[in-house]
């Protein structure tokens, strides 16, 4: 069984990776199990949502009007 | 909207642009190149390079909104040409300090069974999608962005900002792709840290 460190190395490599379909399987079995990792995975899927929009927003001039 | 009072700049295709509307571009242009770059004065450069190649190649875009993610797409690419050329002039696999101070406050999270120690499991952050609709929280995002260190920030923001693969960033960078994966969980763990103590655990808490 996937210790919560290793699945929190799976969770940011499944950002920029395929896992393989074993690994996948380990980690959907942990998150039914781990309220800790589970909210870890909502956190990582957030932070790559807020990044996106971040990135996207700079070409928008309502944000850019705000002072440093 | 900024609009009238604006000198008008014919583009080659006769287009007719406003200069409003790239003066209104230009201050969150430079804070994203500053952000990625760490270097004001080169951030001030590709920015402008950005803008000029934006008036250049200006034609006929349907609308404000079409022409502000091409300017992206332009600074983007810029900024990305900027890394390249630095990162020949610099270490990415060598460890900082700063990186090992925060490979060892991610390890100080676990158990020696390398589960989460009670106090320091995740949180629910409960709706946190209403966050980005407030001011404030991209203020501490982008805090907590200036808070990682160089190369930490530098290859997170590839990734995340400009969209490169990993593959990308370990050719680009001279990287392996083991080293590419650590650095950025790195980036991510210390970022949802970041803001679970700084926006997170502020707010109000939704247990």
């Amino acid at each position: 069984m996937l210790s919560c460190k290793e699945v929190t190395r799976l969770l940011s490599e499944s950002q920029d990776r395929e896992l393989t379909l074993f690994e996948g399987l380990q980690l959907r079995m942990h998150l039914a199990m781990c309220k800790g990792c589970a909210n870890f995975d909502r956190q990582m899927k957030f932070l790559r949502k807020a990044s996106r929009q971040y990135a996207a927003s700079v070409s928008r001039a309502d944000r850019n009007d705000r002072s440093d | 909207m900024q609009r009238g009072g604006n000198a008008v700049t014919e583009g080659q295709d006769g287009v007719i642009m406003d200069d409003g509307l790239l003066r209104a571009l230009r201050p969150g242009m430079i804070r994203f190149a500053r952000l990625q770059l760490r270097d004001d004065e080169l951030a001030e450069d590709v920015v402008q390079d950005a803008l000029m190649a934006a008036m250049a190649g200006a034609k006929g875009f349907a609308g404000r909104a079409a022409f502000n993610t091409w300017v992206l797409a332009i600074l983007r690419n810029k900024i990305a040409d900027a890394i390249r050329l630095r990162s020949r002039s610099i270490n990415i696999s060598a460890l900082a300090p700063e990186e090992e101070g925060l490979d060892q406050a991610f390890e100080a999270l676990f158990k020696p069974n390398a589960h989460w120690s009670p106090q320091s499991r995740p949180r629910d952050w409960g709706d946190p999608e209403d966050s980005l609709q407030r001011d404030q929280f991209w203020i501490v995002f982008e805090a907590c962005l200036k808070h990682l260190p160089e190369n930490t920030s530098r290859i997170f923001m590839m990734r995340e900002f400009l969209e490169f693969d990993t593959s990308e960033i370990c050719k680009e960078l001279a990287i392996s792709s083991g080293n590419c994966h650590v650095i950025l969980h790195r980036a991510r763990n210390a970022l949802r840290g970041c803001l679970e103590q700084s926006w997170f655990d502020k707010g109000e808490q939704t247990c």
